[in-house]
């Protein structure tokens, strides 16, 4: 089970970082955006590429308004 | 006449830095961006929510600001390095206003997570800009780690109860040599105009502008009162008496009969 923004979801070990924006209606190249695997920081670079491990917890992440 | 704040090599027209939560919409966010002249405003890292109506990121690219993002919510060391890293992913900015809270009710700064956190920042290569209290000597100990400024509060952030404790900020403002960023506290413009005369660089105001009931006056107000607080401070104010000075010569007045 991969979880994505803290809810059980339908990707899969395997599924790249590029799915899981392309699943979410995310562009490839999404400006403000920041990806995290596991606690830790899949650079932009890396997206196309990245796999998920099993069970992994992905973090897609934007600009919200703060103090 | 040239009075720029300048941070880790920036320069800054504007001494105010604005918050951008709490406002009603991005669209008053806007035009409150514009009346405040701020050139540096804060955001938050929050999960990508798919029912989001507008860009945040597209508002703030269309005034033409430079981002200042927050660890907002962070309560360990660990917690905001990896925030701050994000937002750097995100944001393509090394500067990150570091904040990591140790108390719920009061959201005041963790003093030694907050140590931790902007060692590890600087080694990673972050312009570091921690919110912290009004102690001076933990303002110099952040300065001492290479942070780039130091954001004292005023009062608990959101409280609107303005500086609390004015002889402590002074005395912040004279331990360091960084710029000193009043965060926190503020409440309406003359609590903005008060540090700047206290010697603070500049300041940050959040709630007092987005949850004003006209937000884009207050943020007008913030502005003109940092710049009369700004100029006062370099005026050199008279100081306290107790009794009266006379303004007027009494040289030359004329003697009525009685």
């Amino acid at each position: 089970m991969i979880f994505l923004n803290g809810a059980e979801s339908e990707l899969h070990a395997g599924d790249t970082v590029a799915d899981v924006l392309a699943r979410m209606g995310l562009a490839p190249d999404a400006k403000g955006i920041a990806v995290a695997v596991d606690d830790g920081v899949v650079p932009r670079g890396e997206w196309r590429d990245f796999a998920l491990p099993e069970d992994a917890r992905v973090e897609v992440l934007t600009a919200m308004q703060g103090g | 006449m040239s009075d720029e704040l300048v941070i880790a090599g920036r320069t800054l027209r504007s001494r105010l830095l604005l918050g951008t939560g709490g406002f009603p919409s991005l669209e008053l966010l806007e035009e409150a961006i514009r009346a405040s002249g701020s050139e540096l405003v804060t955001v938050a890292l929050r999960r990508v929510d798919p029912s989001a109506r507008g860009s945040l990121v597209d508002v703030l690219a269309a005034t033409g600001v430079q981002l200042l993002p927050n660890t907002a919510g962070c309560h360990t060391a660990r917690d905001a390095v990896l925030t701050a890293e994000l937002a750097r992913e995100a944001f393509q900015t090394d500067w990150v206003k570091l904040e990591v809270i140790g108390d719920e009710d009061t959201l005041l700064p963790d003093a030694p997570e907050l140590l931790l956190a902007a060692e590890q920042l600087i080694d990673a290569g972050f312009v570091v800009l921690p919110y912290t209290t009004d102690d001076p000597v933990l303002a110099r100990r952040l300065q001492d780690l290479g942070c780039a400024a130091v954001m004292p509060l005023g009062a608990p952030i959101g409280s609107g109860m303005g500086i609390r404790n004015p002889y402590n900020l002074a005395l912040l403002r004279e331990a360091v040599s960084v710029p000193v960023v009043l965060d926190a506290g503020i409440g309406t413009a003359s609590d903005a105009a008060l540090a700047m005369e206290l010697g603070c660089d500049a300041v940050m105001a959040a709630s007092a502008v987005a949850r004003a009931q006209d937000p884009v006056r207050m943020a007008h107000a913030m502005r003109l009162a940092v710049a009369a607080g700004r100029l006062a401070a370099g005026a050199g104010r008279i100081p306290r008496r107790t009794y009266a000075t006379a303004s007027t010569p009494d040289e030359g007045r004329p003697q009525f009969a009685s």
